[in-house]
């Protein structure tokens, strides 16, 4: 996982250094997409070809929903708190 | 919305192609996906650093404003927390790396996958794209009930891009530049979190 972190870290560091070369950042947004299609193509393959998923796949999405029911309720309040607190005042 | 169709429509055709055994085994026995995934996450850190709106937003930082990325980030981990106390067919671990995703679904299911496995990479797909749904429909509840910072957490990650279109329209363009701020703070952490939870 290491080398991920290390990868795109270098890649911000390129990223910043080439932000002005429009064609090289258009390749590589392009590219993006690219890696981006291939994986999920790949990770679709790989559970097309896994039975567990495949027979729980109903329960599966149920509970990813449920996740995030949760993960954005949360966040909502957090943030309407944070809201509340120190944005809310400046704009009367 | 298009982009995450196509994304949606690739997932969708490896399954099918993988369910009805179309493709030769020798394809299936080699694990591309690892060297694929460096090539993105190389990708995604080259966009990050080149954009321009990025850059811009470095320089509006203080202290105010990281504490948007940080109630979203707390907020979310408390939310998961409290569904893992109601059920146990996952750990409190897998539902924070899946929580960590905010919304940016082809990023964490990935990296997800590589670390978990697919079942939890896949929990993390549909979990994750549920969050920018969520987002894109109820925006203009949450901007009226919750305050102007509702639907820039509801987002997470894709409030720099995806859903900023509709989150400025009901909090009013002044707010942009936050919800883009802790879109890109959350996409940079995305997977530094990942890892380190997993």
């Amino acid at each position: 996982m290491i080398t991920v972190l290390i990868l795109m870290t270098a890649g911000i560091i390129l990223g910043w250094l080439l932000h002005k070369k429009e064609r090289f950042l258009k390749v590589s947004s392009e590219l993006t997409n690219w890696a981006i299609y291939l994986l999920l193509f790949l990770l679709g393959l790989s559970v097309g070809t896994n039975e567990k998923i495949l027979n729980n796949f109903g329960q599966i999405g149920y509970q990813a929903i449920l996740i995030t029911i949760f993960a954005v309720s949360g966040s909502i309040l957090v943030s309407w708190l944070t809201y509340i607190i120190f944005f809310r005042k400046n704009e009367r | 919305m298009k982009g995450s169709l196509i994304i949606l429509a690739f997932f969708v055709v490896g399954l099918l192609l993988g369910m009805y055994d179309l493709l030769p085994d020798q394809l299936l026995e080699n694990d591309y996906s690892l060297y694929a995934l460096y090539m993105l996450m190389f990708l995604v850190g080259i966009g990050i650093g080149s954009n321009k709106k990025s850059l811009e937003v470095i320089k509006s930082v203080n202290l105010k404003i990281i504490l948007v990325p940080l109630s979203v980030i707390t907020g979310t981990y408390i939310g998961v927390s409290i569904f893992a106390l109601i059920q146990d067919n996952l750990s409190l671990i897998e539902l924070i790396a899946v929580g960590s995703g905010f919304g940016y679904y082809s990023l964490s299911s990935v990296l997800i996958t590589e670390i978990s496995g697919e079942t939890l990479g896949v929990i993390a797909l549909l979990s994750n794209i549920s969050r920018e749904i969520i987002t894109l429909l109820f925006t203009p509840l949450f901007a009226r009930y919750f305050g102007k910072l509702a639907p820039i957490s509801s987002g997470g990650a894709t409030s720099m891009d995806t859903t900023l279109p509709v989150i400025t329209k009901y909090i009013g363009s002044d707010y942009a530049i936050i919800s883009v701020f802790s879109g890109v703070v959350l996409t940079i952490l995305i997977p530094f979190l990942i890892a380190i939870i997993l």
